[in-house]
This record gives C-alpha cells, sequence and structure tokens, in this order.
C-alpha cells in the first residue's frame, strides 16, 4: 500500500514536471512501467499524419509529440489497445494505422504470398510426382543393355559431375 | 564551354547507343561479324562520352559554375570539396546520369567479353544498346542536367544538408552498379529468348552478372541503411519505407536468381524460371527509379519528384519489362528442362529458396503498392508499413532460413534428408542451446527474440557444419582436412560466407530490435542519462564552426553504470546550415563490442531552476553491429563466389577439378 502511494506520488511529480517543461522537451514516459511499454508499442504502429511515412515512435514532429501524449493519456484513463486504435481510425482513417485492416479490400495483401508459396509449392510437388511416374524403372533388357555400355570404363562424364 | 561540351558528349553517348543497338540488329540478322564488331564498338565509345559528361559535370559542381541551373539548385561555395564533387549525384539529374554512366560501363564490358557465342552476344549488346538508349535519351532530352541558366545567381541554393555526409560518395554509385547491373542479366536474358538458346551455358554466362550485381547492391543497401541509421538521429535502421522497399525488390530478385542460375547451370533445369527472373531483377530496379523519381509515394528519402518525368519512366518501364514479358510468355514454353530431380534434393532446395524468396518479393511489391492501388480503385487510403511485413514477410523467410543450411548438404538429383539431418545435429543442438541461453541471460525474457537468435546461430553453424563436412573436419588426419580445405572450390567458401552471413545479420536485427533501450532527458552540464548498461554524462557544449554550418558541439562521456569499462567521450551535434536554412543533427556513436552507445543532442531549453539545459536522447541498441557485418559477409561471400575459376567464362572443367573428382 505505502508502494503504491509512492508510485502515485511520482506520477503526479512528473505531471507537474510535465508541465514546466517546454513544448521541444523531451516526452514524459507513464509512470506504470507496463502501461509504458504498451504506449511505446503502439507508436510503433501509428503513422505521424504530418509525416512522410514515419511512426510517431520516430518522428521528431511537434504532432507526433501531441500524438503520443494523447495515446499515453488514454491509456492512464484505463482505455484498451483496440480501443485506442479505434479511436485513432475514427478520427484520421485507416491511413492513421501502418497494420492494414483486414477486409475484403485487403485480402490480397495480406493472403496473397501466402497463397503463392502454397499454390507454387503444390504445383512443384505434382510435377515432381509426375515426373517420378515418367521415369519408369529399367526393365531386364535395358539394364543388361546399360550394363555392357559402361561397363568398360568409366565414362567421361563422370569427371564432369560435381563434388 | 566545357559545360557545352558535357551536353554535346551526353547527345553522343545516346547517339552512340542507338548505332549499337542498330548495328547489332544488323550484324545478327545479317550474320555479319564486322558490324557485330562495331556494335560493341559503339556500346565502349557511348561509355566513354559518358565519362566525358559525367565529368564535366563534377568540373562545373566544382568550379560553383552557377550558369548551369543544376549546379545553382543543388550546390553552395562554401561547400566541402568533397561534398561539391558527390552533390553531382545527390539530384535528379546528376544521379539519372550517374545510372547511364553505369549502365554504359556494363554495356562496354558486355561487349569487350569473350567467349560467349556469336548470336547469343550479338543479340545481348543489341537489347544492351536500347535499354541504355532508352535512359540515355531520358536523360538527355528531359532531365539534362547541363542546361543553363538565362539570370545567373550569385550564389546557389546548397545541398541537402541531410546529404552532406562521406556516404553520398560511395552509397549511390554502390547502389547504382547493383541497380544497374543486373540490366546484363536481362539483356541475356532477352537475347537467351530470341536466340532460343537456354542452356547450362547460359547459366554460366548469366551467373557472374548476377552474382556482381547483387553484392553491388547489399553493400549498396547496407550502406544506405547504415546512413540512415547515423543520420536521421533516431536509431532506426530499416522503416519499410517505400524507397527502401524499392531497391529491396531487385535484390530479392537477384537473391533468387543467382540461386535458380546454378541450378541451370549445374543440371540445366529451371532455365525458364531463370530466365524470367533476370527479366524480373532489372525490372524491378526501373521500378524502383519510378517509385523513386515519380513522387507517386511518400518516402523520408524521396528527392526529386516530378510527375512528369515519373509518366517518362513509368513509360520506359513499361516498354522495356513489357517487351521482354511479353517475349518471355512466347518463347517460354519452348525452353525444356533437360534434367529431372527428386524433390529432397539439391535441387529441390534451390527450388524451395527461389519460392520463398519470389513470395517475399511479392509481399514487398505488394506492400508497396497496394496502398496505391487500393487508393486508386476504391479512394479508401491506408499504410502498410513495419507490422505487415513483421507479420507477413518474417515468417515466409524464417521458414526459408531453417530449411537454408540443409540444401548445400544434399546432393544433386536426389538427396539423402536423413544424412542431411544427421550431419547438422551438432550444429541444431548448438543452436537450441544458444536459444536457450538467450532466453534466460537476456532481460526482458522474450522467447520469440530467443528463437529469433536461435535461427541467426543455426545459419552460422550451418554454414560451418558444411564446410567442416565437406573438408572432412574432426574426421579425417588434420592434414587431410588442410588439403581438402585448400582444395574447397572458392564457390563453396563463398557460399558458406554468405550464408553465415545471413545468419549474423539476423542475430542483429533481432536482438537490436528487441532488446534495445531508449531514453530521453534534458541535460544541464554535468547532467548524466541512463539507458541499459550505459550512462552518459553531458561534459560541454560549444558553438564550433564548421566550412559551411554553424554547430552546438556537446561533448559526452559515456561510461558503463557499474563502472568497469573504460570512459570514453563521444560528441554529437546540432548543425544549423545558414546557406539553406536548415538544421541536422550528428548522432555521437560510441562503439562498444557488438553494441552501440548513440546518443542525440537535441535542442536548448532550460531546467527548472532555469539553467541551460540540452535535451539528450541515449539509445543502447545491444548487437547493433552484427546489422551491418552480416551483409558485409554476404557481399564479400559473393565476391569470393565470383573469382571461383569455373564461374570465369571460357574456363572448361580445370585440372583441379578434375584432380578432385577423381580423388
Amino acid at each position: 500500500m505505502k508502494r503504491l502511494f509512492a508510485a502515485s506520488f511520482m506520477a503526479l511529480l512528473l505531471a507537474g514536471t510535465a508541465m514546466a517543461e517546454p513544448a521541444a522537451g523531451p516526452d514524459v514516459a507513464l509512470a506504470d512501467p507496463v502501461a509504458e511499454s504498451r504506449a511505446r508499442d503502439l507508436f510503433v504502429d501509428i503513422r505521424c499524419v504530418v509525416c512522410q511515412h514515419e511512426s510517431i515512435a520516430d518522428s521528431p514532429a511537434a504532432i507526433a509529440a501531441d500524438m503520443r501524449a494523447l495515446v499515453r493519456e488514454q491509456i492512464r484513463d484505463g482505455k484498451t489497445d483496440a480501443e485506442i486504435r479505434q479511436d485513432l481510425v475514427r478520427r484520421y482513417g485507416d491511413y492513421v494505422l501502418f497494420t492494414p485492416p483486414f477486409r475484403w479490400g485487403t485480402l490480397i495483401l495480406w493472403l496473397g504470398p501466402l497463397l503463392l508459396v502454397v499454390g507454387s509449392g503444390l504445383v512443384f510437388w505434382g510435377r515432381s510426382r509426375r515426373q517420378k511416374t515418367a521415369t519408369a524403372p529399367l526393365d531386364s533388357r535395358e539394364e543388361a543393355a546399360l550394363a555392357e555400355w559402361i561397363s568398360p570404363e568409366p565414362s567421361a562424364e563422370s569427371d564432369k559431375q560435381d563434388i | 564551354m566545357i559545360v557545352e561540351f558535357g551536353s554535346y558528349a551526353l547527345i553522343l553517348s545516346f547517339a552512340l547507343s542507338v548505332f549499337a543497338m542498330g548495328m547489332a540488329t544488323w550484324g545478327r540478322i545479317r550474320r555479319n561479324p564486322v558490324l557485330a564488331g562495331a556494335a560493341s564498338a559503339g556500346l565502349l565509345a557511348s561509355a566513354l562520352a559518358i565519362v566525358v559528361a559525367f565529368g564535366s559535370l563534377i568540373f562545373a559542381y566544382v568550379t560553383s559554375d552557377f550558369s548551369v541551373a543544376n549546379v545553382a539548385l543543388n550546390s553552395h561555395t562554401d561547400k566541402p570539396l568533397l561534398y561539391k564533387v558527390a552533390g553531382a549525384w545527390g539530384n535528379h539529374e546528376g544521379s539519372l546520369l550517374l545510372w547511364c554512366l553505369v549502365m554504359t560501363a556494363f554495356g562496354a564490358v558486355l561487349g569487350l567479353s569473350r567467349g560467349l557465342p556469336f548470336g547469343l552476344k550479338t543479340s545481348a549488346v543489341a537489347v544492351q544498346g536500347a535499354l541504355s538508349s532508352l535512359f540515355l535519351a531520358f536523360a538527355a532530352f528531359t532531365s539534362n542536367p547541363f542546361v543553363r541558366l538565362d539570370d545567373i545567381p550569385v550564389q546557389g541554393n546548397s545541398l541537402n544538408p541531410l546529404l552532406q555526409d562521406p556516404a553520398l560518395a560511395i552509397h549511390p554509385p554502390l547502389l547504382y552498379a547493383g541497380y544497374v547491373g543486373f540490366s546484363v542479366c536481362f539483356s541475356l536474358a532477352v537475347a537467351a529468348l530470341i536466340e532460343k538458346r537456354v542452356d547450362p551455358a547460359w547459366g554460366r554466362w548469366v551467373r557472374p552478372w548476377a552474382l556482381a550485381s547483387w553484392a553491388f547492391l547489399t553493400v549498396g543497401i547496407a550502406l544506405g541503411s547504415f546512413w540512415a541509421y547515423y543520420e536521421l538521429g533516431w536509431g532506426g535502421w530499416w522503416f519499410w519505407d517505400p524507397v527502401e522497399n524499392a531497391s529491396f525488390l531487385p535484390w530479392l530478385a537477384g537473391a533468387a536468381l543467382l540461386h535458380s542460375a546454378i541450378v541451370t547451370e549445374r543440371r540445366g533445369a529451371l532455365a525458364g524460371w531463370t530466365v524470367f527472373l533476370s527479366i524480373l531483377a532489372y525490372s524491378f530496379s526501373m521500378l524502383g527509379a519510378f517509385l523513386v523519381r515519380s513522387g507517386v509515394l511518400t518516402s523520408v528519402h524521396a528527392f526529386a519528384v516530378d510527375p512528369e518525368r515519373g509518366m517518362m519512366l513509368l513509360a520506359i518501364l513499361g516498354l522495356a519489362a513489357g517487351a521482354a514479358l511479353i517475349l518471355f510468355a512466347i518463347r517460354a514454353p519452348a525452353i525444356r528442362s533437360m534434367a529431372t530431380f527428386a524433390p529432397v534434393s539439391r535441387e529441390g532446395m534451390l527450388v524451395l529458396n527461389n519460392l520463398f524468396l519470389t513470395a517475399a518479393a511479392a509481399t514487398v511489391l505488394l506492400g508497396t503498392l497496394y496502398p496505391l492501388l487500393l487508393e486508386a480503385t476504391t479512394g479508401a487510403t491506408i499504410s502498410v508499413g513495419p507490422p505487415y511485413f513483421n507479420a507477413v514477410f518474417t515468417p515466409l523467410m524464417a521458414v526459408a532460413c531453417i530449411l537454408l543450411p540443409a540444401g548445400p548438404l544434399l546432393a544433386w538429383k536426389r538427396g539423402d534428408a536423413k544424412g542431411a539431418v544427421q550431419r547438422l545435429r551438432l550444429a541444431l543442438v548448438l543452436a537450441v542451446a544458444g536459444a536457450g541461453l538467450a532466453f534466460l541471460l537476456f532481460d526482458p525474457k522474450k522467447a520469440l527474440a530467443a528463437s529469433g537468435v536461435g535461427l541467426g546461430l543455426w545459419l552460422v553453424f550451418g554454414a560451418i557444419a558444411e564446410v567442416a563436412e565437406r573438408t572432412k573436419l574432426a574426421r579425417a588426419p588434420f592434414a587431410e582436412t588442410l588439403r581438402r580445405a585448400r582444395n574447397l572450390p572458392l564457390g563453396a567458401w563463398g557460399m558458406a560466407l554468405a550464408h553465415a552471413g545471413v545468419g549474423i545479420f539476423i542475430l542483429g536485427a533481432v536482438v537490436e530490435t528487441t532488446f534495445k533501450v531508449e531514453s530521453a532527458r534534458a541535460l544541464p552540464i554535468g547532467g548524466e542519462i541512463s539507458a541499459g548498461p550505459w550512462k552518459v554524462q553531458l561534459k560541454d557544449v560549444k558553438i564550433i564552426e564548421g566550412p559551411n554550418y554553424l554547430a552546438e558541439q556537446g561533448r559526452l562521456a559515456v561510461v558503463d553504470v557499474a563502472g568497469q569499462k573504460r570512459e570514453r567521450e563521444t560528441t554529437s551535434e546540432r548543425r544549423f546550415f545558414p546557406a539553406g536554412g536548415q538544421t541536422t543533427t550528428e548522432v555521437g556513436l560510441d562503439f562498444r563490442g557488438l553494441d552501440d552507445v548513440y546518443v542525440v543532442m537535441g535542442e536548448r531549453t532550460a531546467t527548472d531552476a532555469g539553467e541551460p539545459a540540452w535535451v539528450v536522447r541515449l539509445y543502447w541498441n545491444p548487437w547493433a553491429r552484427l546489422i551491418f557485418i552480416g551483409p558485409a559477409l554476404m557481399a564479400l561471400g559473393g565476391l569470393v563466389s565470383l573469382l571461383d575459376r569455373r564461374l570465369r567464362v571460357g574456363a572448361g572443367p580445370g585440372t583441379r577439378r578434375r584432380k578432385e573428382a577423381k580423388a
């Protein structure tokens, strides 16, 4: 109980310095390390809306700092990650998340590569099965003929075999 | 005067490329070696003319000739000489000229090469001439860097300060050597389709070009990544940014190509596929040029954006890639695979490698273009960023990497899976043990990251196991091992190096991304900040004057929290460039073993007490060094393979190999 008290006091203290801090200053992390790491995981997925392909985790822009503060505030308010994402999408559109939504329009985006691997894998497998049946084993007469051809000396071909 | 000379040389180079294309086509139809020789000479002369043009542009930059629009827009008299020279290719027109320089240089080497059959070589020269003509026409008629200004400014606009870095001198040339090197593979592929000849010999001819281009591209991309890492100032090295993706696409296609070319060369199989990849690799290079220069995509790296030129590049891409792919569609059914093989065999594994690399390239392509296509068709805007690639690209590559070490241990045609697994037993045990150790030792405990470490170790030990197997390490007397190691073809060493490089890269990438620690605070003089096991103290801040900038330079002492290692000093700067009014940060990097201590000194603020303070951000990037050593090893592996005498065109099965075969 005492520890909890100390933690909330620290949080108050940090909130106090946040106000004194000029805007260009560094972010104020959440007091709870678990909440803070949640915030950081979210930052990576959120696009800075004025930047060129940068997440708010990376962007030095002022709006990115505002967005980070907003996310931290919502975490402090006890919102879940999903709620925070939804809220951002409601404000800025799907564009704001680096994870594209999963819906009909993005089906090819999400599943295309997997289908490509599985599909071409199956084609390859099917073809190599067909090849196997195509090269039937030699019958005894062919076997004998082959033995006659190759018996006198190892053919020069074997030199070309790779080691 | 020299500038007009350069402009003239550029147009001359274009004319010579057209000449080479025409002569080669005519010579091929008439089967006339004199005409074909003239074509090769045309490519060489075209390259020499571009050297003159390029030299003139650099001259204009070095002498700060602001009557040239390109120089006035991108240079400044105060700029250090290195950036005056390198600045010549720090913009659209100049970099396009560099592209043409590399392109015609490769064309000249192709023209001078011996040992190729007449038909194939002449057709390839014709195609290479056509490709050069397209790009030279683009440079000369829409992006001429020699255009003069009517009103000559007294001073230039200077170069974007972010680009004013020694890396600008080497990164673009290496990158372009990679991009454009694939043009020769493209030409050889189209020539093979024209000649209807795709055989093991063709595989052998195309492989060195693929290997060299891929090695250049590897170094080029890694260098660019390292540059972004220390220049942008937030410690990231790969952002899955569209421009990065654009460079990654030909790399992936090239990696697939140099593996499938092995199968074509050794076994005569996958011939059509190798041709397709040769076309694809350069098409991706051209696509990259289009994406970067047209401005259809937003990116942190985009420069020289111009939609009109974008349309021209799209036309070039459509014409070259389209024609090649149509020809492929017509001729490919006639390409017969000569060899059959079981699914479990060296060939089978290389097919899998190609499957995964192609799927990986498809992922990158989809991720890069999908937002554009979706917006164009439905108007919906989405972003595709790191989480998508982590979810789709990474698992694909992980599976490919799990399979990788088994490949080289399987025999051609029909392999012994059980035997391969047995020979990899020790590597597997070590990798699993390493993953377990990583799980226990790294804090916080992360199972996924530990598996990543295991995967990296698996590749490294797998590569060692492969060499050990072939040299009979610990199974034969040491002298025998030594003799076998000496006789091991350079190709085998190169492969082991490159595969180990992939593993080392994975180790670095996984550990750095998962365990890096970041912290930021406003520090007064004497203030301290710590991240992970490292502590940094701001010693002092002074104003310094650079050649074309003013800077606040912070001196920072780096020491470990436990106080056991030697204290070292590093500096971080905030530079202000009056010429363009921009500010950049220079990162302070302290290399500690495999780790980086990365410090950025930001804006000046004040503490609560009113003392002056600076916002200092400190990153501890564990094992960051490996991220860049890995690709260096991959490229070195490519280089070593390239020196293998078996790859030298015209070198038959050498005496050494014959001896080995008997042994």
